[in-house]
């Protein structure tokens, strides 16, 4: 099996979506993504291992030799990558069973968690492939995928947001898959080592050049690179809950993955510090930090405020990848890993709070801190980690930032990173005033904590918030070993 | 208990009291004596490990490593040791007076109250015996937070206004200047662990250093320098209690101790002497002296009064700090005791007085001692001690940041130390002596009012005591303070 094993994590969910589609309504379609979800969390635990232990697997799809058939590489940093999306999926289906319950109409959740197990085929998909137009295929199975699940939320703007994010999100496929057909109209490949090989001989063309843009626009876009975020904040905000944490903590990734596999794998060493893309990511990252931040701290829908936040996350990791240096993209690395846990944790957090209110605008949830004191102290450690108290995953991903930062003597970029910081604490603060401080209306006062399926997942995550705080043995040792492996940035 | 297990315990025996508060929270009775039983251990704790220490025993302990070379790890030496003892022994004694007070005064939320109380000395604790800068960094965050519900205790928009300006500031700072500062550290040495002599001689440029301590300077918040230095007024409207231990004892010196040990330990005292690092940053130290005295001065209300006071002194200890001459250093340290015996006291009376006659302002005062002498009488003892008169605890500390002038030659330095205390004497000597001394106003007669509740008047006493016993029996404190200056 040892060989098979990434195959094995897209097939299993890709075949079992069909099946949970068919399956009679009840609980039984939940069990069965349940299970798959464990499965190939577990497989990519084993892959990572394996990748750590015995270097990258090389998996021909049909037995066709690269470059000319379907090539799985994995390297320590898809693998680590696979593994965050694998994870996550695992925790937020025991969340699932409650909150879908609630949140989506009967008959439509075996078609739910049959588009959930699409999308979850398609985001591991990306990960595994070596082959890039196999990236556009499993993109456009994640992307579709997620804009059903998005159109499954209770109010009518779901159905505009799910629009929305369509139209952005095939724009962005576009994109991507022109900037493909130039770059394979130059070299003739389609897999991602050969097209490394062969793309130093034709960098200078301004075929290439146009491809690279495009494929920068493309993913940019799935990316909600500031200012390509306009899709985001609305899908997150009317999306069912289990559909923003599980997109919240893995689909933004995916795409950072993608974006760090093309410029640092695909394109060779130096291009980026050679042309203005390491300026470009420099000066959106931190427009993006600032203009976000500030956006959540006026957002009135603790949903959307966290949406906006998220946007100024992504901001740190492509200040990270603007450096194009190693402690760069280590950074950048990290911050994909601990922003998964931490904005994991608190949507799940405010999802609970939608559970038992079915609302979670501010003017909603005064008061609600006494009545749901778990609920409460995760959005509090959650909220500690993304402002990146010492002690929690955030602050990690902080430190080496900055250092990043410091190296380059990026004066601006520092400044940048620490207002980021405080800019948290006023939008988490407005959430934590308004849960605690603020007098609970007669209608909270009878709310009760949420249903332990609800808590405990929440609390997994807000646990790891903190275990990665202290012990970066896996995060930070992962990192630099796949910032070994895309190796080509300037030390 | 091996030494390892004792360090642990200091920090984990108030986090322990405080789950013990909140389990017990049904029975208020109990909870109290949750809080007294785990303060007493506490005290004891520390004491134990005071004596184990001077006899040359060594405490060091890592619990954990985040990053290579970055470790949440403790280690006992003299200054932390000196801060330690001051916190942990005062703590026992708050606790005796916060139950007196919250008591008698009805407050809500009184479990709340006292589990952040638990887990803010913990923090403090850990800030004490803190061997780097990553620990002492994450322990003065989490002070700063776990003192939040405290400062918003009451829960009114005055209350929620003032938490904002606290978290803002000490966030802020610390986040924004603090932070970089330990970067900036680690980028050029590799390290950021304390060390005798300091760490950053012959890595660090000399033309930087001033630059960097700047940051430290201000970034550390809670030390209180102007301008950062509006969060401790704002932090005023918690309950006396909170303003008594935490914000004349706890919070703040953990400010100007953190500035002490990145003096001693991180840049070392030779360093700032041979390359004049803190040339022009004395002066913001001796600005801030200066105007927070006439501020307070200024105020009528007692609270704000004492607030501006402890702004004040706590520039004492930055400008010993950055004299960095032995002498210097020894008064800073010693003023890190003498201010929190003196200033708790005062911070005590004012509590009992609000507890006995709901009057906060200083000129609602006359008449008053008559009814209460014993509150004004320790009241007068902690000013004069402050004020830095024999025979009390403060002269010590004054005599020796004076010496520290005189032998750095910062004689317009020693001049300011002059002028303050006589401002200490124009703001803080009327209040006991129009108690004493003038009629009360408008006719008013003082027949039913009573001193405070006996708890409340038991811990007056014992800080009022303790002021004249550290005159003539200095010598713990003086000790730690010779060997945290690098004296023996």
């Amino acid at each position: 099996m040892q060989a098979h094993l990434s195959l094995l994590l897209v097939v299993i969910p890709l075949a079992a979506a069909p099946v949970v589609a068919i399956l009679p309504q009840g609980r039984l379609p939940w069990a069965v993504s349940l299970i798959v979800t464990s499965i190939c969390a577990v497989l990519a635990g084993m892959q990572l291992w394996a990748v750590v232990h015995d270097g990258v697997i090389s998996y021909e799809l049909g037995g066709w030799a690269p470059p000319w058939g379907i090539e799985y590489r994995i390297d320590a940093v898809n693998a680590f990558i696979a593994l965050i999306v694998a994870g996550i999926a695992a925790i937020t289906l025991p969340y699932a069973l409650l909150s879908t319950e609630k949140e989506i109409p009967e008959h439509q959740i075996p078609l739910f968690y049959s588009a959930f197990l699409l999308c979850f085929a398609g985001l591991l998909g990306i990960t595994q492939t070596g082959d890039i137009f196999n990236v556009f295929v499993f993109l456009e199975i994640s992307s579709l995928s997620s804009y059903a699940l998005i159109s499954l939320g209770r109010k009518r703007q779901a159905l505009t947001s799910a629009y929305q994010y369509l139209i952005m999100g095939t724009l962005g496929a576009t994109f991507f898959l022109i900037g493909v057909g130039l770059l394979y109209s130059q070299t003739g490949t389609l897999n991602m080592t050969d097209l490394a090989k062969l793309l130093p001989g034709v960098i200078e063309l301004k075929t290439v050049h146009t491809g690279f843009t495009f494929i920068l626009i493309g993913i940019a876009l799935k990316l909600a690179l500031f200012p390509l975020h306009l899709w985001l904040p609305n899908a997150y905000t009317y999306a069912p809950t289990v559909v923003t944490v599980f997109l919240a903590a893995t689909a933004t990734k995916v795409a950072v993955y993608v974006m760090l596999r093309i410029l640092f794998s695909v394109f060779p060493t130096g291009f980026v510090s050679a042309t203005p893309t390491g300026d470009l990511f420099m000066v959106l990252g931190i427009a993006g930090i600032i203009i976000a931040s500030v956006y959540a701290i006026y957002q009135m829908n603790v949903k959307r405020l966290l949406a906006y936040s998220s946007v100024a996350q992504i901001g740190y990791i492509a200040l990270g990848i603007g450096f194009a240096s190693a402690s760069g993209l280590t950074a950048s690395m990290i911050h994909v890993f601990n922003h998964a846990l931490m904005k994991g944790a608190l949507f799940m957090a405010v999802g609970a709070i939608v559970y038992r209110l079915g609302a979670c605008r501010m003017e909603n949830i005064h008061g609600l801190g006494r009545q749901m004191p778990w609920t409460f102290a995760a959005i509090i450690i959650g909220g500690l980690s993304l402002i990146g108290v010492p002690g929690t995953a955030g602050f990690i991903s902080k430190w080496y930032l900055v250092l990043a930062a410091l190296e380059q003597q990026a004066w601006i970029a520092v400044a940048v990173i620490l207002i980021g910081s405080l800019l948290a604490v006023v939008y988490m603060g407005k959430v934590i005033e308004a849960l605690y401080f603020k007098p609970a209306t007669e209608k909270n006062l009878s709310v009760k904590e949420a249903p332990i399926l609800l808590l405990a997942p929440t609390w997994v995550l807000v646990i790891a918030n903190i275990y990665f705080g202290l012990n970066t043995e896996l995060t930070v040792g992962i990192a630099e070993r796949a910032v070994q492996v895309l190796g080509a940035v300037a030390k | 208990m091996s030494a390892e297990t004792m360090i642990l315990m200091t920090m984990l025996l108030p986090l322990l009291g405080a789950v013990g508060i909140i389990a017990t929270r049904r029975h208020p009775d109990l909870r109290e004596a949750v809080t007294l039983v785990t303060a007493s251990l506490v005290a004891i704790l520390v004491i134990i490990i005071a004596n184990r220490f001077l006899d040359g025993e060594e405490f060091a302990l890592t619990v954990a490593e985040p990053l290579a070379g970055v470790s949440i790890a403790f280690k006992v030496e003299a200054l932390g040791m000196l801060f330690a003892l001051v916190a942990g022994l005062l703590w026992l004694v708050t606790s005796i007076y916060s139950i007196g007070y919250m008591r008698s005064h009805n407050e809500k939320n009184q479990t709340r109250f006292f589990a952040a109380f638990a887990v803010a000395i913990s923090c403090t604790l850990g800030i004490a015996f803190s061997d780097n800068l990553f620990t002492l960094f994450l322990f003065y965050e989490l002070l700063t937070l776990s003192t939040y519900p405290l400062v918003t205790h009451s829960g009114t928009a005055e209350a929620r206004k003032g938490g904002r300006v606290y978290l803002g500031i000490l966030l802020g700072t610390s986040i924004g200047l603090f932070l970089l500062g330990i970067l900036i550290t680690w980028l050029v040495t590799g390290t950021i662990t304390f060390q005798e002599g300091g760490i950053l001689a012959g890595k660090l440029d000399p033309a930087w250093a001033g630059l960097l301590y700047a940051l430290f300077l201000f970034g550390i918040g809670k030390a209180a320098l102007m301008p950062f230095h509006r969060w401790l007024p704002a932090a005023m409207v918690a309950p006396t209690p909170v303003s008594a231990l935490l914000h004349a004892v706890a919070v703040v010196k953990a400010g100007v101790f953190t500035l002490l040990k990145v003096t001693i330990y991180i840049f070392g005292g030779d360093f700032i002497l041979s390359n004049d690092v803190t040339g022009g940053l004395v002066w913001v130290a001796a600005a801030t002296i200066l105007f927070a005295s006439m501020i307070a001065m200024s105020k009528d209300n007692l609270k704000a009064r004492l607030a501006y006071s402890t702004v004040s002194q706590l520039s004492y200890i930055a400008l010993g700090a950055m004299l960095a001459s032995k002498s210097a250093l020894v008064g800073a340290s010693m003023h890190i005791t003498m201010h929190a015996f003196s200033k708790i006291t005062l911070f005590f009376a004012a509590g009992a007085i609000y507890v006995a006659t709901h009057k906060k302002l200083v000129s609602e005062l006359n008449g008053l001692g008559r009814a209460m002498p014993i509150t004004f009488g320790a009241f007068l003892i902690g000013a004069l001690s402050i004020i830095g008169l024999p025979p009390f605890g403060g002269m010590w500390s004054k005599w020796y940041l004076g010496l520290g002038a005189v032998e750095t030659g910062q004689l317009i330095l020693l001049g300011v130390l002059m002028i303050s205390s006589l401002l200490n004497i124009a703001y803080l000597l009327p209040i006991p002596v129009r108690a004493f001394f003038s009629k009360p106003t408008s006719g008013e007669h003082y027949t039913e009012i009573k001193e405070a509740p006996k708890t409340i008047l038991l811990a007056m006493l014992i800080t009022s005591i303790t002021c004249i016993i550290l005159f003539f029996y200095p010598d713990p404190f003086y000790k730690l303070a010779r060997l945290a200056a690098g004296g023996s």
